[in-house]
């Protein structure tokens, strides 16, 4: 005897959050059913394992439903075929949102493609994700991005009306967007060691600081970019390195200012103007798309591993960020004063946020 | 011109893209009413047009607007070609037509298309003014309420309740016209909804009018069912009992004005009576095509169906002359009925004065076209017959009156069998004529039969038994004699005195039947019905027995029919009522004792059977209180016979009447194992697994034994298909492989719901159907309501509650959650010994348990009864923190919500959230009181594919139909202003497939009483409520005049 139909429909729709994960996780139904039962469900609750499959199989059914509305958040809150409190509309949505870190983390940077959905078995192979949790995590970046992409203001928030996120998502998301956006390129070897959390933190102070979005609340461009004017402006920063004189001042004002708070002074003193050449340079990098790629590289080689070579630590750095870019209100013939400091703000959280081992 | 309806058409939302081309669409709407069609403008290229529209208003005579549905339909404008449709929605404007119910419909409604499901959803506002009519022969019957709960609406008090109606209709079935073959899927699908939908309006209308005849104002218990006859038609009947209903906020101000008419009635009998009969209508504007040669009529006879001994009649010493002086009253108020016949299953207190027993009649029907439409009809026939026959069993029960009535149908091919099944009872006549009659009369009605027992004792005489049954004193009162095994279609009284929990017991049963036409396959039905009934019976007695209990209520005998079998599925709640003996055991006797493995095989499933009961007793609480034989001093003689359960082996229809119902009082139950059936049965028996821990279920309104409701409550439906395997198909297999299926399909329910332990499935209706050759098909709804364990303990310590008929009927909503009536002795250890000190006293000075009750000081009762209350307040908002909101206030969405509300640029979002709507097939909400009765749903719907496999297969494709038809019914309810249905029920679902052709069709059939519930949490938080419910019944008087 064979049920060839076998469904369970709750005037409240039943969720199991257990099932949930594992159809998240891009289980079959017998892979799920047979990790329902490696978990000692059979025993818990003194049931069959035909049992199990049938509900295995009526949850996967409610959430394929449910899948069509998850695309759209906002619809899963107006729609009448489903009656699910808002509590469990939102872990629905969160659940579904959440993603893998180390996913992200490789697909930080890349073109939102066909062609990259493509590699999603290689990025499921190094993950250990299951290629159909990839391909739902990619789309749902894919699909956030679609939705912003041509919308203003901050993008964190934007995100979070559009897609019902909680903060912290919502923020990964913006971040997510960012650097499909910006396009750095984060896959070099050198750069394995900085997580998709310090990425996303770098995303976000960078957005903090320099987006349209974080100046004004009514922003006029998407926050996405960074606005093409404060790029542009970054030239005007020049000075500070090309200028001999300048670079002289700010490193006496830095370093009497450092003298004896810092225990790495000396290699301080030695290396200011290459450190200062550096920052500078990347920020001069900035307005070509081209070069654009190179800014987490070049942060990395050329300023961060210096500093981890002198053996400064993160308090050393943050004090010498600190006063290089206060330095300069001293400046006699700096007028730049206000882009500086909006630069140095983004790029002294950047730092401090990836140095580490 | 009687009433002016007005409809805006608002907005829509997530319409479908029905332009390839731009992603778009440009969407319009019709609004159609009777012949009358308006047209929206399109909204050019948007998913969320907003129309607004100008009021759309049709004039209309009120006959049509209580037959009509308003019809919306949504389409794509094509400037090339044939605009296309999105899909409909189907207001019943019904509720509209009665002054106390809903006053506007205004919501958001899903786009059903029967093709593509819901797509989108459509902003409807819909008013309705009507005008006085002082017509008096007018066709209409606006202002008379409908209501599918089969008890006393919750604020509502019933001043008269008249009795039966009942009414059908008959078309031909459009799926079956000849247009079919040319037309679209679609278009006979809608032309069948549009079909019932009239048909079912236009029967409400002519109950209405019966109602008005016989001077009531409404109709309880109201059961509307369709009979798909295929070739032969559509038949659409109801049934119900015609009340009249008084709000009962204002009690005093409508008396006088109900009372009157019933005295008219009194003084003119004779008017009423024939008029309100077995009459029946016939839609005439299509030819009415029905009729049939009738052949085998049979009805099953008294002594199979009939389970209860009753008694005393003028036997009853004290309550002798008063009880004849009541028969005759009650008699001559119910002679005027054709049918004394009540749809109730829960009465008023002191309503129902003696319980018989089951009475149920089936017939067989051929059911063949007929090519003459002025053939007179035939189903009418078929019913009254029926319904004779329940009458006459009725009567050979001592009783005048049936309750728990109900009738039922089922078809295959060209054969039918009809059913009617109920409770015969004696009533008591205050309910049924007039107020006037209450005084003295009452009182002594009450001292005659003790609240706690009194349904209990026989009704009739007991030198004169229809049938040999067995007899002994009442165990609570003493005074009356009550059989010792009472079986019901009613819910149990709230007054029952019950010792622990209650539980459902299913018999089921399968028999092969060879393939047959017409009448020969007609007489193989009408020959195997009976040995159904016998078995059902037997199985059903044997489940009762070994839990322990020795009552049912709720008894639900579902006979289906199909092509090459007959099967059979009962349902009920067992309990052990106090007042009744208890009963024996179950003993198995062999019938080859020689054999050594044999005997000690017998003895060894003995053992299995005495454990069993033994569990179960523990389990579900059964502990009474032991009572010395002496201090009952039965005057009855005792014959220690053994009676045998036969199992006939020849089953030869003389059997039949054979049947030996008395079980000894004491004695055990012996089940004679002389073949290999017997065994089968006897181990089928032990495979019942009980529920899992910390849940308990049932098929009443209420669970015995449980009181402490929290507000938690998840109605569902479950429906399985399954085949069966076609090879060496025997009755035996068929039995295991039924019997497994229920199993199962209970087992999953319970693992389904384990997160809402301790929990309790109420109201568990099974359905099963055999859309095929060996397929069978099983729908299940039910709701699963928590309960908190550790109250248990705190209701335990009121004493038992007797008074509760005295209370006032604004304690009425109190008592929907019945107190616990007797200690439960498990969990209340400390208690038991002063209860049992109690009983012992009780007995010995022979005070009856309820005198001594009545005695007890009502207000402490009052407080016990607020402390309670109380305490269900207190659960109710500790629970109430993480569960839904009913208030649909936006800031308490979601905690994402306050996140994007900053943001009220984005629309979209602002107005996002969803009412709740919670259904239930019962008639109360726990933990909430319903303040207004918004008018009955009452929904048909089809779903067909023709991509099934796209679709998620045949259960991707119920499942979402299912989710569908709830989503439009709390569409529906929010739209009327309501937050819950309740009463509720699926009572169609008919799926057929053809996996070939990547096809299936579903029809679905539900209503329910729309309702606006206030949580009693909230109740004191909103002093305004009551107030509101006094100003807005104007006119509940205004309707009873015509």
């Amino acid at each position: 005897m064979t049920s060839d139909l076998d469904i369970f429909v709750g005037n409240t729709t039943l969720i199991d959050e257990e099932v949930y994960q594992l159809w998240l996780d891009g289980y079959t139904v017998s892979e799920a059913v047979s990790r329902r039962l490696r978990g000692g469900l059979l025993e818990r609750s003194g049931t069959s394992v035909s049992v199990l499959q049938s509900d295995t199989r009526d949850h996967f059914r409610t959430f394929q439903m449910l899948e069509r509305l998850l695309h759209s958040p906002p619809r899963l809150c107006q729609q009448l075929l489903f009656q699910i409190p808002p509590p469990r509309q939102a872990a629905l949505i969160q659940g579904y949102y959440a993603f893998e870190p180390a996913l992200a983390r490789e697909l930080l940077g890349k073109k939102l493609s066909k062609g990259t959905k493509k590699e999603l078995d290689e990025v499921s192979a190094r993950t250990g994700l299951s290629l159909r949790a990839c391909r739902r995590q990619f789309d749902n970046f894919k699909r956030v991005f679609k939705a912003v992409e041509e919308l203003k203001g901050p993008l964190a928030e934007l995100i979070q009306q559009h897609f019902l996120l909680p903060p912290p998502l919502a923020r990964d998301y913006a971040a997510i967007v960012f650097f499909a956006n910006s396009r750095f390129e984060t896959g070099k070897r050198r750069l394995q060691f900085l997580s998709f959390g310090d990425l996303a933190a770098c995303a976000q102070h960078m957005m903090g600081h320099w987006t349209q979005g974080a100046m004004t609340p009514e922003a006029a461009e998407p926050d996405g970019d960074v606005p093409r004017s404060f790029l542009q402006d970054l030239k005007e920063l020049k000075v500070l390195v090309s200028d001999k004189d300048l670079l002289d001042q700010h490193k006496s004002l830095v370093c009497s200012a450092l003298r004896g708070k810092i225990s790495v002074y000396n290699e301080m003193e030695t290396n200011f103007k290459a450190l200062s050449r550096a920052l500078v340079n990347v920020g001069l990098k900035l307005p070509h798309p081209r070069d654009v790629r190179d800014f987490f590289v070049d942060l990395v080689e050329k300023v961060l591993d210096p500093c981890r070579s002198d053996h400064w630590s993160l308090g050393d750095l943050r004090l010498f960020l600190g006063s290089y870019t206060t330095a300069p209100r001293a400046l006699g013939g700096f007028r730049h004063q206000l882009l500086w400091e909006r630069y140095m703000a983004g790029i002294s959280a950047c730092l401090l946020r990836m140095y580490h081992e | 011109m009687p009433g002016k309806l007005k409809v805006k058409i608002v907005a829509g939302r997530h319409l479908p893209v029905m332009d390839r081309a731009s992603d778009l669409t440009d969407a319009f709407v019709e609004v159609k009413f009777g012949n009358t069609t308006f047209k929206t403008d399109v909204y050019p290229k948007s998913l969320n047009p907003q129309w607004n529209s100008e009021w759309f208003k049709f004039e209309v005579d009120d006959e049509e607007l209580q037959d009509e549905p308003l019809q919306i339909t949504v389409l794509d404008h094509d400037t090339y070609s044939a605009n296309d449709a999105i899909g409909k929605v189907y207001i019943d404007i019904d509720p509209l037509l009665y002054s106390e119910a809903a006053t506007v419909i205004s919501g958001w409604f899903p786009i059903y298309d029967t093709i593509h499901g819901i797509r989108g959803e459509i902003n409807v506002v819909v008013k309705v003014d009507l005008f006085n009519d002082l017509n008096r022969f007018r066709q209409s019957s606006c202002g008379v309420k409908f209501f599918c709960t089969t008890s006393i609406p919750k604020c509502y008090r019933a001043v008269i309740i008249h009795g039966f109606v009942e009414e059908l209709v008959v078309n031909e079935d459009p799926e079956y016209q000849w247009i079919d073959r040319i037309r679209t899927p679609r278009a006979s699908n809608e032309a069948r909804q549009r079909l019932i939908s009239l048909m079912s309006g236009e029967l409400q209308r002519k109950i209405g009018l019966k109602v008005l005849e016989m001077r009531g104002n409404a109709v309880v218990g109201y059961l509307q069912c369709f009979d798909l006859e295929g070739e032969s038609g559509l038949v659409v009947r109801a049934i119900g009992t015609v009340c009249t209903l008084d709000k009962l906020s204002n009690t005093s101000a409508f008396l006088p004005a109900c009372n009157s008419p019933s005295k008219e009635m009194k003084e003119s009998p004779l008017v009423h009576p024939p008029s309100h009969g077995c009459r029946s209508t016939h839609n005439s504007p299509i030819h009415t095509a029905t009729g049939s040669r009738l052949t085998q009529n049979f009805s099953v006879s008294v002594p199979t169906l009939i389970y209860t001994g009753m008694g005393s009649g003028s036997a009853g010493k004290e309550g002798g002359p008063f009880k004849t002086l009541l028969r005759q009253q009650t008699q001559s108020a119910l002679e005027q009925r054709e049918f004394p016949f009540f749809t109730l299953t829960t009465f008023p207190p002191g309503f129902l004065v003696h319980v018989g027993g089951v009475v149920s009649a089936r017939s067989v029907k051929l059911l063949d076209r007929i090519h003459n439409p002025d053939e007179p009809e035939t189903r009418d026939a078929w019913w009254a017959e029926i319904r004779q026959e329940i009458k006459s069993h009725a009567k050979a029960l001592g009783c005048h009156a049936v309750v728990g009535y109900s009738e039922s149908t089922s078809i295959c091919e060209e054969v039918c069998i009809l059913s009617a099944s109920g409770t015969a009872a004696v009533l008591n006549p205050r309910f049924l004529q007039d107020g006037t009659v209450e005084g003295c009369l009452e009182q002594r009605i009450e001292e005659a039969s003790p609240p706690g027992c009194g349904f209990c004792h026989i009704p009739y005489d007991e030198l004169n038994m229809p049938f040999p049954a067995h007899l002994t004193y009442c165990y609570n009162c003493r005074k009356q004699k009550v059989p010792d095994v009472l079986f019901t279609t009613i819910d149990l009284p709230v007054e029952a005195i019950v010792i622990g929990k209650g539980c459902l017991i299913q018999a089921r049963l399968c028999r092969l039947k060879k393939k047959a036409q017409a009448e020969a396959n007609a007489t193989s039905i009408s020959n195997l019905l009976p040995f159904m009934e016998y078995e059902v019976h037997t199985q059903l007695m044997n489940k009762l027995k070994l839990r322990g209990m020795n009552a049912l209520f709720g008894l639900r005998i579902q006979i289906t029919v199909g092509e090459n079998m007959l099967m059979g599925l009962a349902s009920a709640t067992g309990v052990y009522l106090a007042a009744l003996p208890t009963p024996g055991g179950i003993q198995i006797a062999g019938k080859t004792p020689n054999d050594g493995t044999y005997e000690q095989h017998i003895s060894h499933m003995q053992k299995k059977i005495n454990d069993t009961i033994a569990k179960n007793k523990e389990l579900y609480e059964i502990n009474p209180p032991e009572l010395p034989e002496e201090i009952i001093g039965s005057p009855i003689p005792e014959p220690r016979q053994r009676s045998r359960l036969l199992r006939s082996q020849s089953e030869s229809s003389d059997e039949v009447t054979e049947l030996d119902l008395s079980h000894g009082k004491k004695d055990a139950f012996v089940l004679e194992i002389d073949d290999t059936d017997a065994m089968e049965d006897v181990h089928s028996l032990l495979t019942d697994a009980p529920p899992p821990s910390g849940f308990y279920s049932c098929n009443t309104e209420i669970m015995p034994g449980i009181s402490n409701w929290t507000p938690e409550i998840q109605m569902f439906t479950a429906v399985r298909v399954s085949r069966l395997g076609n090879i060496n198909l025997t009755n035996q297999t068929l039995n295991k492989n039924f019997n497994d299926l229920c199993e199962n399909l209970l087992k999953s329910l319970y693992f389904k719901l384990r997160s809402m332990v301790p929990c309790c499935l109420c109201h568990v209706n099974f359905t099963v159907a055999l859309p095929e050759d060996e397929l069978v098909q099983i729908a299940v709804t039910a709701v699963a309501i928590t309960f908190d364990k550790n109250q248990t303990l705190q209701a335990n310590k009121a004493p038992t509650e007797k008074s509760q008929q005295r209370a006032s009927t604004d304690n009425e909503e109190q008592l929907q959650f019945p107190l616990e009536l007797c200690p439960d002795p498990l969990a209340s250890q400390p208690s038991l010994p002063a209860k049992e000190v109690l009983e012992g006293a009780t007995s010995q000075t022979g005070i009856p348990a309820a005198q001594r009750a009545t005695s007890i000081d009502y207000s402490s009762f009052a407080d016990r009864c607020n402390s309670w209350i109380e305490l269900i307040k207190l659960k109710a908002q500790t629970i109430r923190r993480g569960s839904i909101k009913t208030t649909a206030s936006l800031d308490k969405t979601s905690p994402l919500a306050e996140g994007y509300l900053r943001h009220r640029s984005v629309p979209s979002c602002t107005n996002s959230t969803v009412s709740v709507v919670k259904m239930t097939p019962l008639s109360f909400l726990p933990g909430a009181k319903i303040t207004k009765y918004l008018g009955i749903i009452n929904m048909f719907f089809i779903r067909e594919t023709t991509s099934l496999r796209e679709e998620g297969g045949v259960s991707g494709f119920l499942h979402a139909f299912i989710a569908e038809v709830f989503a439009m019914v709390r569409a529906h309810v929010a739209a009327l202003g309501g937050n819950a249905v309740v009463s509720y029920i699926m009572k169609q679902c008919v799926f057929m497939e053809n996996p070939n052709k990547n096809q299936a069709q579903c029809l679905i059939n539900v209503s329910g009483d729309a309702v606006i519930f206030v949580r009693e949490s909230e109740l004191e938080m909103l002093p305004v409520q009551p107030s509101t419910v006094v100003s807005q019944p104007t006119s509940s008087g205004g309707d009873v005049t015509t």
